[in-house]
């Protein structure tokens, strides 16, 4: 019978150590990566923005940025530069000191994060034994982020879209976390490389469906994308909390947004489609591969799906998402006492069979509130 | 050499940020200081090779304390006059540097012990060892679980409408 490894940390040996000093001594392999990860984001940002541009045309029957460059792919590198040289506004209600330092705070823990995730096997910039929960903590920071930009505005759609963005985030952390507890779990290691790893045979989407639906949810949902996106919601709060941004601090935020965006397209992939794990091509080519499935579908459900409202979006953290978490935890949980050594392959329709009972179940039970506050 | 580098820095930084969430009268910006405060302190952490309980303080201290915070901060009526002194300033500074003289003090009358042995390499599983195995800390840590819940349910029960 053919099992699935559900590898406990003793059983990494093997693989360790991870090349800590890669090319050549320490502070080589910092400074390597270091470019590395910021050239990444960088080209991997420009080219999230082409591919939202392009595939949302596409979706709306229109054809998109296509004059600059051969199919427009210098369109983004022509709007940056734009954006580099515009006039930078101070509203003269901003607190400046704040209204300066909101972009770096949102930018910075996104390039973070990128010192965990594994390009192929150890080829990161730090391999922590604390991983995901170090990416969980730092992009906790962009928040912070977010509220100084509302607050040093001092614009009451600025205000009321940090507002929201702080509610949600909260709420969503929550399933989030918990889902990703029960990769943790599978894996039996909080390091990303090592949950690669753990993924040799069989990525866990296949045996924690339920975690990967809720961590994409949830992620589209703490980085405001569509149909989460009532934070900037044109229609309501102007821009949200960058209105009152112009130039190159609005084009930080820009860059934060979608380098949010690949950051939770690379945790998707890391931990539920195997990461660098795949036949034939290079490692760090599946992993770049993934990434783009993952970003393909967010732009996917943003084309489809309208933008809720802010009671639909509480309740769907609080009353749709948690429960169906706790639940997704307490069965992986029993998963990985009974079989504690290796999950057998029999796990995976049976994961997928309870997935859409749950499914189904929360969905009839959902019910909004209407803005009443009641238990 | 590194390491004492980063002390320092961390240290002042701290120390400074602390002072500033004491003395500025902007709440806002003394919530941001509050902030950085709790992130140079996750770094000291680092340095005595407690990654986990750094990125702990992060996760809860700035992640959710923090945003609590700016959150009441919010909720506070007349936020524009800035953090307003009373009577009891005075009587407050004195009870401050008598706190701080004391700790002072008895930081530099100890005998801290420090171990021989390096420090334990993949913190994560041993905590779990600690914190859930046998002769560990389970009891502390389910009475605060339930604590919290306690919390969480009266919170709810009071902002309920009859």
């Amino acid at each position: 019978m053919m099992v699935v490894p559900n590898i406990t940390a003793d059983a990494f040996r093997h693989f360790a150590p991870v090349a800590s000093d890669w090319p050549g001594n320490e502070w080589w392999h910092w400074l390597v990566f270091t470019v590395i990860i910021i050239v990444f984001i960088l080209v991997m940002v420009i080219i999230f923005i082409y591919l939202e541009r392009r595939i949302i045309a596409w979706f709306a029957a229109r054809i998109g940025p296509n004059r600059t460059g051969p199919f427009g792919v210098f369109q983004n590198i022509a709007a940056a530069l734009k954006l580099l040289l515009k006039e930078g506004v101070n509203p003269t209600n901003a607190d400046i000191l704040i209204f300066w330092l909101a972009p770096i705070v949102v930018f910075a823990p996104v390039i973070a994060v990128f010192a965990v995730v594994p390009f192929q096997d150890g080829a990161l910039l730090k391999d922590l034994n604390i991983g995901i929960l170090f990416v969980i903590a730092i992009s906790s920071i962009s928040t912070i982020g977010v509220f100084m930009a509302g607050w040093s505005s001092g614009n009451k759609y600025s205000m009321l879209g940090a507002m929201r963005m702080i509610a949600a985030v909260v709420s969503y952390e929550i399933p989030v976390v918990l889902a990703l507890a029960g990769v943790v779990m599978l894996a039996g290691s909080l390091s990303l490389n090592d949950i690669v790893v753990a993924q040799e045979r069989v990525p866990f989407i296949l045996l924690q469906p339920l975690g990967f639906l809720l961590l994409f949810v949830g992620g589209c949902a703490e980085i405001n994308r569509s149909p989460f996106d009532l934070m900037e919601a044109d229609s309501e709060l102007v821009a949200g909390f960058h209105t009152e941004y112009s130039g190159i601090k609005w084009a930080m935020f820009f860059l934060g947004e979608f380098g949010e965006m690949v950051v939770m397209a690379t945790l998707i992939a890391t931990l539920f489609l195997g990461g660098w794990q795949g036949p034939g091509l290079p490692p760090w080519l599946w992993l770049l591969i993934k990434i783009f499935i993952v970003d393909f579908v967010m732009i996917w459900t943003r084309a489809t799906l309208p933008r809720v409202r802010i009671d639909q979006l509480m309740a769907l953290a609080w009353k749709f998402m948690f429960p169906l978490a706790l639940v997704n935890l307490i069965v992986t949980a029993i998963q990985v006492l009974a079989w504690p050594d290796a999950l057998p392959l029999y796990v995976i329709p049976i994961n997928w069979v309870i997935t859409v009972m749950l499914v189904l179940l929360g969905s009839k039970l959902f019910k909004l509130g209407w803005g009443r506050v009641e238990v | 050499m590194a390491l004492d580098f980063a002390f320092w820095l961390l240290a002042i930084v701290s120390v400074a940020a602390a002072l500033a969430v004491v003395l500025l009268r902007d709440v806002f910006r003394a919530a941001l200081a509050l902030v950085l405060c709790f992130i140079m302190v996750a770094g000291l952490y680092v340095t005595l090779s407690a990654d986990f309980l750094a990125a702990v303080q992060i996760l809860v201290y700035v992640g959710a304390i923090a945003i609590l915070l700016i959150l009441g901060i919010m909720l506070t009526r007349d936020v524009q006059r800035g953090s307003l002194s009373n009577k009891l300033r005075f009587p407050a500074s004195l009870v401050a540097l008598i706190f701080l003289g004391t700790v002072t003090f008895a930081v530099l009358n100890t005998q801290w012990v420090i171990p021989a042995g390096t420090p334990i390499e993949p913190t994560t599983a041993t905590l779990a060892g600690q914190l859930f195995g046998e002769n560990g800390y389970i009891l502390t840590v389910e009475i605060a679980a339930v604590l919290l819940l306690a919390a969480i349910i009266g919170a709810i029960v009071l902002v309920r409408e009859k």
